[in-house]
C-alpha cells in the first residue's frame, strides 16, 4: 500500500504507516525476522520518562529553510525549542559563509481563554505579523497538543492567508500527542513541503538531493565525480530550491529513519530515484553504497574508481587502528537506522558489539525496498546482536542495561544519553555531525575519535566517582524490559510499593 | 497581553518542574505530552540536575489518553517512580493535555498522600499560566501538601528567614544569586532558608518554613502570592525588596531595610555593611582609572531585554555605580498590569541623586518587537558604545549595533553558568568584571 498521500492535510503517523514500534527487548536477529514477517507489536510501559515529540522534529527540518518564517500555534512552552534551533542555525551559517541572521520563529501564545473562545484569530494575526516583520517566501504553521484538542480549521485559515499574502502559508500537523515516534515530525515537515512547496519537474536537474540535518558537505566531492552537483535538504535550502527538488537526478539518504518519507515521496510523485541501500557507513557499506549510486546515476565505472582509491588510500590506515580495538567491547545508542549503521561500523573496526539501544524501530520504510533494511545488513554480515533494545530515550532502561553489560566504549548519537555512560565510568563518544562517519574517510574519522575517547579515561573515572545516581538499587536489580508488556513488572496494580 | 511572541524568554506553566529539579533530591513527575519536558528544558535547563531532563518520569500523553483520559497511566507512573527513582520529594505537574481532558490529579495523588508518601501535585496545565506564576503556585502546593503535613515543629525561631527570589533556571544565575543573598543575610546575623540550590539543605530545610520569623521577597511580583499565602497560613510577616540587589549601594540598602524589619541591633548589621563596603570600594578604587581613562571606548548606554527584577537591579547599579545610562527597558516576563506602575516608579526614582531621568519602559513579552525598538532607538546615539543586557537572541542585534552583550536571561547558549551570581557586593564586582571582560575582548 503506498504510504505517501499528499491529498491529505496531515501525514499518517509512523506507527500506522510503517508499523513502527517504541519498545522491544531481545535479539537483533529476532527483530529482523519479526519485522519481515510483519509480526511486530509495540509494547507499552508501566513506567516512562520524558520523550521527544514530533513537533520538535518538524521544526528541526523547517526552521533553517533560508527564507521562511515559522508560526507555532501553541502555548508559549512549545516554543522552548526555538532558541536551540536558532543557535544551530547561526553556527552553521558561519560554517557555510552565509550572512548572520536569526531564525524567525513566532508563538501564538495560546492561553486558557483561547481554548474556550478559539484561537484562529490569534493565529491569523500572528501569521500576518510574521509576514510584516520578515517578508518571507513561505510561512509554515506548526501545530501543538493544545491547538489539536481545540480542533479548529487551521488548514482553512492557512488557505485564506495564502491568498491574502500571496505566499504559501502551509500547515504542518505535528500535535505532540499524535505519535509516540518523534521521527513522525520529520515526516510531517516533508509532507507539508511535498504538499505545498514542491512543484512538478519542468526539466531534469544536474544535481542530487541529500536529505539531511545540517551536516558537513561530505557528499560534494563524491557526487561531483559522477558529474553532478549536490543539494542538501531541508535546512539551508531556499524555498526556490525546494520547489525544484523534484527535478533532481536522485535522492541520497544519510539515514532512512530521517528521510524515508521525503525520499519515497519524491520517488513516487515525481520519479526521482532513491539510493535504496543502507547509507555509506564503514568500508563494506561504502563499497555497496557507491555501487548503488553509480548504478542510479548511470556511471558504475566511476563508483569502481572511487572504491579503488578508498581501498588504496584510506583502508590501510583504518586497518592500522583496528589492531588497537582488538578484544574491546562496545554498546550503541542512537536513532534507528543510524544506530544500526553504527553497529555495522563498530564491528568492522573490530569491536564486539554487546548491545544496542535504538530509539524506535521501523520494520519497513516508505519506499518498501527490503534492501534498505540496515539492521538486516548488520546481522547478515557480522551475526546477531544479543542485547538489542528498542527504547525511546527511556534512560532508566538504558542505565539498567549498561549497569549489567559494562562495555569498554559507548557510541552515542543524540544528546542527553551520553551522561549515563560517563556516570558509570565508561568512555562515551557522541558524534553530532551525522556526516562525520560517511564514506571511507568517515570510517577513519570514527576510528580516530574512538581511539581518542578510549585514551582519555581519567576525566570519566574521576567524574564517575562523584556523579549523582538517582536510580534505586531495586531498579538496577530488575531486568531492563521489566516494565514493558511481557516484562515481569507489567502487572503492578495493587502491589505494595517497594521500600527504597 | 500580546498574542504574538517572537523569541519567547519564558515558558509555560509546566516549566515549574525545573523548580522541583532545583530542590535537592526533588523528582518531578510530568503528566503531559511527550515533548513538553524537553522543550522547557531546551530553553531554561542547565543539564539534567538530579532527576530532570531524560530522567524525569512522564506519562507522555498519546491520542488515546486525550480521548479517554490518562488517569490510569498516571497512577502507574507515580507508583513506579517511587520504585525506580530515589528521591526525597516527588511533584506531579500537569501539562496542556491533562488540563483539557480534566484528569482528576488530586484524587490520584491523594491515594499516595494517604499512605504518607512525600508527594505533591500541581495542576499547572501548560497554557493556564507561565512558569513564573506556576513557580509561586508550586511553592504553595509544596507548603500545603507536604510541609504543613510533615513539619513537626512550627514554633517561630528568632532570626530564621525564608527567602523567595530568583525563579530557578528561569533566572540563569539562580543558584549564584540565591547563594549571594544567603551570604549577605547571614552576614547581618540571620539564619536563612534559601530552599533551592546548593546552599539549601533540601526538604529538611523546607520543613522549617513555618518556623521563620519573617519572609523576604526579592522581586517586583513573582513570589508575592507565596509570602501572602504564608502570612495567611502561619502569620509570618514579610518584607519585599522589589528587585535584585546588585552592587554596594543596593545591597546596603537591602540589608538595612531587612535589618530594620527584623529589629536587629544596628551595630551588628552596620559592622558587616561597613566591612563589605570597605572591601568593595577598594576594588572600585583600583579600577576607577580604567573607567575614567580608557581611550578606546567603553559602553555609555544600556538597553535591557529581561525580566523586571533583573532589569531594575542592573539598571540601578549601572547608572549609579558605573555611569552607564539606561536606554529603553524591555520587560519581557509578562508581568501583570497591576505591578507595572511600581516598576515604572523604580525607574523614575533610579538616580541616587534624585535627578529626573526619562527612561522608556516597555512591558511586552514579544521580544522580537523589542529588538526592533532598540535598533530604532540606537540610531539616535551613533556616538555611544552600547551595552545590551539580554539573552542569546540578542547576539545578532549586538553585532549589528557593534554593541557589547552581557547575557543575563534565558536562552543563555553563549555562556556557561555554574555558580555565577550577580547579587550582593561580590555580585556587583562580578558584573563589572563580566561587562569589561566582554568590552576588552573585542580589541585585537
Amino acid at each position: 500500500m503506498p504510504t505517501i498521500n499528499i491529498d491529505e492535510p496531515a501525514v499518517l503517523i509512523r506507527e500506522k504507516r510503517l508499523g513502527t514500534i517504541n519498545a522491544y527487548s531481545g535479539t537483533a536477529e529476532e527483530l529482523v525476522e519479526k519485522s519481515h514477517s510483519k509480526q511486530l507489536k509495540d509494547s507499552k510501559r508501566r513506567f516512562s520518562q520524558c520523550l521527544g515529540c514530533n513537533a520538535g522534529q518538524a521544526l528541526c527540518q523547517l526552521s533553517m529553510i533560508e527564507d521562511v518564517a515559522i508560526v507555532n500555534h501553541a502555548p508559549v512552552g512549545c516554543a522552548g525549542d526555538f532558541s536551540g534551533f536558532n543557535f544551530v542555525y547561526r553556527i552553521e551559517q558561519e560554517n557555510r559563509n552565509l550572512p548572520e541572521r536569526n531564525g524567525r520563529y513566532f508563538s501564538t501564545n495560546i492561553q486558557e481563554k483561547d481554548t474556550v473562545f478559539g484561537a484562529i484569530k490569534k493565529l491569523e494575526e500572528t501569521v500576518e505579523k510574521a509576514y510584516e516583520r520578515v517578508h518571507p517566501k513561505a510561512i509554515f504553521i506548526t501545530t501543538s497538543c493544545a491547538s489539536g484538542i481545540i480542533g479548529e480549521d487551521i488548514e482553512g485559515a492557512a488557505h485564506k492567508l495564502t491568498e491574502k499574502l500571496g505566499i504559501p502559508v502551509a500547515t504542518c500537523t505535528c500535535d505532540g500527542f499524535r505519535s509516540k515516534v518523534w521521527t513522525t515530525g520529520f515526516d510531517a515537515a516533508y509532507h507539508t513541503v511535498l504538499r505545498n512547496i514542491v512543484k512538478p519537474p519542468k526539466k531534469k536537474g544536474n544535481y542530487v538531493n541529500v536529505v539531511n540535518f545540517w551536516g558537513s558537505h561530505v557528499f560534494d566531492e563524491i557526487v561531483k565525480r559522477f558529474g553532478y552537483e549536490t543539494r542538501y535538504l531541508m535546512p539551508f535550502s531556499t524555498i526556490e530550491q525546494l520547489q525544484e527538488c523534484s527535478e533532481a537526478a536522485a535522492t541520497i539518504h544519510i539515514c532512512p529513519s530521517l528521510s524515508t518519507y521525503m525520499g519515497a515521496g519524491l520517488s513516487q510523485l515525481y520519479g526521482v530515484p532513491e539510493i535504496t541501500v543502507p547509507p555509506a557507513y564503514g568500508v563494506e557499506g561504502t563499497d555497496r553504497w557507491l555501487r548503488a549510486l553509480g548504478e542510479v546515476l548511470g556511471k558504475p565505472e566511476v563508483a569502481e574508481e572511487i572504491i579503488a582509491e578508498g581501498h588504496r588510500d584510506i583502508v590501510p590506515k583504518i586497518e592500522e587502528l583496528k589492531e588497537r580495538f582488538k578484544g574491546k567491547t562496545a554498546y550503541v545508542m542512537a536513532g534507528a537506522a543510524h544506530g544500526q549503521a553504527l553497529i555495522h561500523l563498530l564491528r568492522e573496526l573490530g569491536f564486539e558489539v554487546q548491545g544496542a539501544s535504538v530509539f524506535h524501530h521501523d520494520p519497513v520504510y516508505d519506499s518498501d525496498h527490503p534492501e534498505m533494511d540496515v539492521l538486516q545488513h548488520a546481522v547478515q554480515t557480522y551475526g546477531d546482536v544479543k542485547n538489542y533494545q528498542v527504547c525511546n530515550k527511556q534512560s532508566f532502561e538504558l542505565v539498567n542495561a549498561l549497569y549489567r553489560i559494562r562495555p569498554d566504549l559507548i557510541l552515542a548519537r543524540h544528546g542527553g544519553m551520553t551522561l549515563w555512560g560517563a556516570k558509570l565510568g565508561i568512555p562515551t563518544l557522541l558524534i553530532g555531525d551525522e556526516q562525520f562517519g560517511i564514506g571511507y574517510k568517515g570510517a577513519l574519522n570514527y576510528a580516530r575519535r574512538i581511539d581518542e575517547a578510549l585514551d582519555s579515561i581519567e576525566f570519566i573515572k574521576n567524574y564517575s566517582e562523584h556523579a549523582s545516581k538517582p536510580y534505586t538499587q531495586w531498579w538496577l536489580d530488575q531486568e531492563p524490559g521489566y516494565f514493558q508488556s511481557g516484562g515481569s513488572g507489567k502487572c503492578t496494580s495493587g502491589r505494595p510499593i517497594a521500600e527504597l | 497581553m500580546s498574542s504574538t511572541i517572537e523569541q519567547p524568554r519564558f515558558t509555560c506553566a509546566l516549566g515549574a518542574y525545573e523548580s522541583v529539579v532545583a530542590i535537592k533530591r526533588g523528582v518531578p513527575i510530568l503528566h503531559s505530552g511527550p515533548g513538553c519536558g524537553g522543550k522547557v528544558g531546551q530553553l531554561i535547563a542547565q543539564g539534567e540536575g538530579y532527576a530532570g531532563g531524560s530522567t524525569a518520569p512522564c506519562t507522555n500523553a498519546e491520542e488515546q489518553d486525550v480521548v479517554f483520559g490518562g488517569e490510569k497511566k498516571l497512577r502507574s507512573v507515580i507508583e513506579n517512580s517511587f520504585k525506580v527513582i530515589d528521591g526525597d520529594l516527588y511533584v506531579v505537574i500537569t501539562g496542556c493535555t491533562a488540563a483539557i481532558t480534566g484528569d482528576d490529579i488530586g484524587a490520584i495523588v491523594g491515594e499516595f498522600q494517604e499512605e504518607d508518601k512525600p508527594i505533591v501535585y500541581l495542576e499547572a496545565g501548560g497554557f493556564k499560566s507561565n512558569n513564573y506564576v506556576a513557580h509561586e503556585r508550586l511553592i504553595n502546593a509544596i507548603v500545603d501538601q507536604y510541609v504543613d503535613k510533615f513539619a513537626e515543629d512550627k514554633e517561630v525561631e528568632k532570626g530564621l528567614v525564608n527567602v523567595f527570589a530568583s525563579v530557578p533556571y528561569q533566572d540563569p544565575f539562580w543558584n549564584g544569586n540565591l547563594e549571594g543573598l544567603k551570604r549577605i543575610l547571614e552576614g547581618i546575623g540571620l539564619k536563612v532558608n534559601i530552599l533551592f540550590g546548593e546552599e539549601s539543605e533540601g526538604v529538611k530545610e523546607w520543613l522549617t518554613i513555618p518556623k521563620a520569623e519573617f519572609n523576604i521577597l526579592v522581586g517586583p511580583w513573582v513570589g508575592l502570592n507565596t509570602v501572602k499565602h504564608l502570612k495567611r497560613l502561619y502569620g509570618t510577616p514579610y518584607i519585599q525588596f522589589p528587585y535584585l540587589p546588585v552592587g554596594a549601594v543596593e545591597t546596603s540598602r537591602f540589608l538595612r531595610q531587612v535589618a530594620e524589619f527584623a529589629g536587629l541591633e544596628p551595630e551588628q548589621s552596620e559592622k558587616y555593611i561597613k566591612k563589605e563596603e570597605g572591601k568593595y570600594y577598594a576594588h572600585i578604587d583600583k579600577m576607577a582609572s580604567f573607567m575614567l581613562e580608557f581611550r578606546y571606548g567603553i559602553p555609555r548606554r544600556v538597553y535591557t531585554v529581561a525580566d523586571a527584577s533583573t532589569s531594575i537591579g542592573f539598571s540601578k547599579f549601572l547608572l549609579n555605580e558605573l555611569g552607564i545610562i539606561p536606554g529603553t527597558q524591555n520587560i519581557v516576563d509578562d508581568i501583570p498590569e497591576k505591578f507595572q506602575e511600581a516598576v515604572k516608579k523604580e525607574y523614575e526614582d533610579i538616580s541616587n541623586l534624585g535627578r529626573q531621568r526619562d527612561i522608556d519602559v516597555r512591558f511586552d513579552p514579544d521580544a522580537g518587537r523589542a529588538q526592533e525598538v532598540i535598533e530604532e532607538d540606537a540610531k539616535n546615539y551613533p556616538d555611544k558604545r552600547i551595552l545590551l543586557l539580554g539573552s542569546a537572541w540578542e547576539k545578532g542585534l549586538a553585532s549589528k549595533l557593534k554593541a557589547d552583550l552581557l547575557i543575563v536571561s534565558v536562552p543563555v547558549q553563549y555562556r556557561l553558568i555554574m555558580n555565577c551570581g550577580y547579587t550582593g557586593y561580590e555580585g556587583g564586582l562580578r558584573t563589572i568584571e563580566d561587562i569589561y571582560d566582554r568590552v576588552l575582548a573585542t580589541y585585537r
